[in-house]
Protein backbone atom coordinates (compact mmCIF):
# COMPACT_ATOMS: atom_id res chain seq x y z
CA UNK A 1 0.00 0.00 0.00
CA UNK A 2 2.69 2.52 0.76
CA UNK A 3 4.90 1.39 -2.70
CA UNK A 4 3.08 3.37 -4.93
CA UNK A 5 3.22 6.62 -2.76
CA UNK A 6 7.15 6.18 -2.15
CA UNK A 7 7.12 5.36 -6.06
CA UNK A 8 5.74 8.74 -6.88
CA UNK A 9 7.85 10.65 -4.38
CA UNK A 10 11.00 9.35 -5.90
CA UNK A 11 9.27 9.82 -9.34
CA UNK A 12 8.53 14.08 -7.92
CA UNK A 13 12.21 14.16 -6.46
CA UNK A 14 14.22 12.72 -9.15
CA UNK A 15 12.55 14.49 -12.04
CA UNK A 16 13.05 17.66 -9.74
CA UNK A 17 16.55 16.78 -9.31
CA UNK A 18 17.15 16.44 -12.97
CA UNK A 19 15.58 19.58 -13.55
CA UNK A 20 17.39 21.30 -11.42
CA UNK A 21 20.90 19.62 -12.97
CA UNK A 22 20.01 20.40 -16.27
CA UNK A 23 19.10 23.98 -15.14
CA UNK A 24 22.20 24.45 -13.67
CA UNK A 25 24.71 23.09 -16.48
CA UNK A 26 22.69 25.55 -19.23
CA UNK A 27 23.58 28.17 -16.76
CA UNK A 28 27.41 27.50 -16.77
CA UNK A 29 27.68 27.57 -20.80
CA UNK A 30 25.36 30.56 -20.67
CA UNK A 31 26.32 33.19 -17.54
CA UNK A 32 28.99 35.62 -18.93
CA UNK A 33 31.97 35.33 -16.85
CA UNK A 34 33.18 32.84 -14.27
CA UNK A 35 31.37 34.50 -11.04
CA UNK A 36 28.01 34.21 -12.48
CA UNK A 37 28.81 30.97 -13.27
CA UNK A 38 29.57 30.00 -10.24
CA UNK A 39 26.26 30.75 -8.58
CA UNK A 40 24.46 28.39 -11.45
CA UNK A 41 27.26 25.42 -10.23
CA UNK A 42 26.39 25.97 -6.96
CA UNK A 43 22.51 25.25 -7.63
CA UNK A 44 23.11 21.87 -8.99
CA UNK A 45 25.34 21.11 -6.13
CA UNK A 46 22.62 22.24 -3.49
CA UNK A 47 18.79 21.45 -5.05
CA UNK A 48 19.58 18.74 -7.70
CA UNK A 49 22.39 16.51 -5.54
CA UNK A 50 19.93 17.49 -3.04
CA UNK A 51 16.50 16.38 -5.03
CA UNK A 52 18.33 13.66 -6.76
CA UNK A 53 19.75 11.76 -3.63
CA UNK A 54 16.34 12.48 -1.40
CA UNK A 55 14.53 10.32 -4.54
CA UNK A 56 16.93 7.43 -3.85
CA UNK A 57 16.36 7.69 -0.04
CA UNK A 58 12.92 6.56 -0.32
CA UNK A 59 13.61 3.71 -2.53
CA UNK A 60 16.22 2.50 -0.53
CA UNK A 61 14.13 2.29 2.70
CA UNK A 62 15.37 1.80 6.20
CA UNK A 63 18.93 0.26 5.26
CA UNK A 64 22.34 0.67 5.31
CA UNK A 65 21.87 2.36 2.25
CA UNK A 66 20.10 5.59 3.41
CA UNK A 67 23.06 5.94 5.91
CA UNK A 68 25.91 6.21 2.99
CA UNK A 69 23.02 8.39 0.52
CA UNK A 70 23.11 10.72 3.54
CA UNK A 71 26.55 10.33 4.14
CA UNK A 72 27.34 11.68 0.48
CA UNK A 73 25.23 14.94 0.88
CA UNK A 74 26.87 15.40 3.74
CA UNK A 75 30.11 15.38 2.31
CA UNK A 76 28.88 16.98 -0.93
CA UNK A 77 27.04 19.81 1.45
CA UNK A 78 30.67 20.57 3.31
CA UNK A 79 33.02 20.69 0.42
CA UNK A 80 30.76 22.36 -2.35
CA UNK A 81 30.41 25.68 -0.58
CA UNK A 82 34.27 25.65 0.42
CA UNK A 83 35.40 25.07 -3.25
CA UNK A 84 33.10 27.63 -4.58
CA UNK A 85 34.43 30.04 -2.23
CA UNK A 86 38.12 28.88 -2.84
CA UNK A 87 37.40 29.26 -6.05
CA UNK A 88 35.72 32.61 -6.47
CA UNK A 89 39.25 34.13 -4.10
CA UNK A 90 41.36 32.14 -6.05
CA UNK A 91 39.67 34.26 -9.40
CA UNK A 92 39.72 37.50 -8.14
CA UNK A 93 43.45 37.36 -6.35
CA UNK A 94 43.86 35.70 -10.02
CA UNK A 95 42.82 39.01 -11.66
CA UNK A 96 39.37 37.93 -13.46
CA UNK A 97 37.45 41.34 -13.55
CA UNK A 98 33.40 41.24 -12.42
CA UNK A 99 30.99 41.34 -15.55
CA UNK A 100 29.65 44.88 -16.17
CA UNK A 101 26.44 45.52 -18.43
CA UNK A 102 27.86 47.36 -21.19
CA UNK A 103 27.97 50.74 -21.78
CA UNK A 104 25.36 50.78 -25.13
CA UNK A 105 23.34 47.96 -23.06
CA UNK A 106 23.24 50.04 -19.92
CA UNK A 107 20.13 52.03 -20.68
CA UNK A 108 18.52 49.01 -21.33
CA UNK A 109 19.75 47.19 -18.08
CA UNK A 110 18.13 50.46 -15.91
CA UNK A 111 14.99 50.58 -17.77
CA UNK A 112 14.86 46.75 -16.84
CA UNK A 113 15.45 47.34 -13.44
CA UNK A 114 12.85 50.13 -13.15
CA UNK A 115 15.59 52.53 -12.54
CA UNK A 116 15.19 56.19 -12.53
CA UNK A 117 17.31 56.29 -15.50
CA UNK A 118 15.54 54.91 -17.89
CA UNK B 1 12.81 6.38 -13.12
CA UNK B 2 16.68 5.67 -12.93
CA UNK B 3 17.73 5.63 -16.83
CA UNK B 4 15.45 8.81 -16.65
CA UNK B 5 17.52 9.98 -13.71
CA UNK B 6 20.70 8.66 -15.88
CA UNK B 7 19.89 9.98 -18.98
CA UNK B 8 19.33 13.72 -17.47
CA UNK B 9 22.26 13.72 -15.33
CA UNK B 10 24.56 12.39 -18.60
CA UNK B 11 23.11 15.40 -20.81
CA UNK B 12 24.36 18.01 -18.10
CA UNK B 13 27.69 16.55 -17.78
CA UNK B 14 27.90 16.98 -21.53
CA UNK B 15 26.64 20.51 -21.07
CA UNK B 16 29.34 21.16 -18.51
CA UNK B 17 32.35 19.41 -20.50
CA UNK B 18 31.49 21.72 -23.43
CA UNK B 19 32.13 24.42 -20.56
CA UNK B 20 35.51 22.97 -19.85
CA UNK B 21 36.28 23.01 -23.38
CA UNK B 22 35.64 26.26 -24.28
CA UNK B 23 36.29 27.91 -20.58
CA UNK B 24 38.29 31.51 -21.47
CA UNK B 25 40.17 30.91 -18.46
CA UNK B 26 41.61 28.80 -16.27
CA UNK B 27 38.98 29.64 -13.44
CA UNK B 28 36.09 28.81 -15.93
CA UNK B 29 38.05 25.16 -16.02
CA UNK B 30 38.27 24.74 -12.55
CA UNK B 31 35.01 25.15 -12.03
CA UNK B 32 33.41 23.49 -14.89
CA UNK B 33 36.18 20.37 -13.49
CA UNK B 34 34.30 20.85 -10.50
CA UNK B 35 30.85 20.65 -11.02
CA UNK B 36 31.66 17.46 -13.36
CA UNK B 37 32.69 15.89 -10.40
CA UNK B 38 29.76 16.49 -8.80
CA UNK B 39 27.65 15.28 -11.65
CA UNK B 40 30.12 12.40 -11.91
CA UNK B 41 29.09 11.69 -7.74
CA UNK B 42 25.79 11.38 -8.27
CA UNK B 43 25.66 9.17 -11.85
CA UNK B 44 27.82 6.67 -10.22
CA UNK B 45 25.23 6.56 -7.19
CA UNK B 46 22.16 6.42 -9.73
CA UNK B 47 24.45 3.54 -11.56
CA UNK B 48 24.32 1.74 -8.24
CA UNK B 49 20.40 1.66 -7.91
CA UNK B 50 20.34 1.03 -11.72
CA UNK B 51 22.04 -2.48 -11.61
CA UNK B 52 20.70 -2.34 -7.99
CA UNK B 53 24.28 -3.13 -6.80
CA UNK B 54 23.70 -0.10 -3.62
CA UNK B 55 27.69 -0.77 -2.71
CA UNK B 56 28.52 1.73 -5.83
CA UNK B 57 27.63 4.27 -3.26
CA UNK B 58 30.79 3.72 -1.31
CA UNK B 59 32.52 4.68 -4.70
CA UNK B 60 30.64 7.70 -4.43
CA UNK B 61 31.41 8.90 -1.14
CA UNK B 62 35.26 7.95 -2.40
CA UNK B 63 34.61 10.24 -5.49
CA UNK B 64 33.50 13.04 -3.97
CA UNK B 65 36.28 13.67 -1.17
CA UNK B 66 38.57 13.04 -4.36
CA UNK B 67 37.39 15.37 -6.43
CA UNK B 68 37.09 17.98 -3.54
CA UNK B 69 40.26 17.76 -2.81
CA UNK B 70 41.73 17.55 -6.00
CA UNK B 71 40.18 20.81 -6.88
CA UNK B 72 41.40 22.66 -3.76
CA UNK B 73 45.20 21.15 -5.05
CA UNK B 74 44.61 22.99 -8.45
CA UNK B 75 43.70 26.12 -7.36
CA UNK B 76 46.39 26.34 -4.92
CA UNK B 77 48.54 26.01 -7.48
CA UNK B 78 47.55 28.51 -9.45
CA UNK B 79 47.36 31.12 -6.70
CA UNK B 80 50.78 30.05 -5.30
CA UNK B 81 52.55 28.31 -8.29
CA UNK B 82 53.77 26.11 -5.58
CA UNK B 83 51.74 23.30 -3.29
CA UNK B 84 53.56 23.69 -0.30
CA UNK B 85 54.17 27.14 -0.36
CA UNK B 86 51.41 29.29 1.96
CA UNK B 87 52.18 33.25 0.36
CA UNK B 88 52.36 34.43 -2.91
CA UNK B 89 55.87 34.58 -5.11
CA UNK B 90 55.88 38.02 -5.24
CA UNK B 91 55.42 38.56 -2.01
CA UNK B 92 58.63 36.31 -0.72
CA UNK B 93 60.21 38.22 -3.96
CA UNK B 94 59.36 41.85 -1.45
Amino acid sequence: MIDPVLDALSWISILGGVFFMIVGAVGVVRMPDVYTRLHAAGMTDTMGAGLLLLGMCFQAGPTLVLVRLILVYAFLLFTSPIGTHALASAALSGGVEPYRVPVEDAGRADSLRGGENS
Amino acid sequence: MFIAATVGVLASMSLVMARALMGPTVYDRVLAVNTFGTKTVLLIAVLGFLTERPEFLDLAIVYALINFIGTIAVLKFFEYRDLGRTRRPEADAE
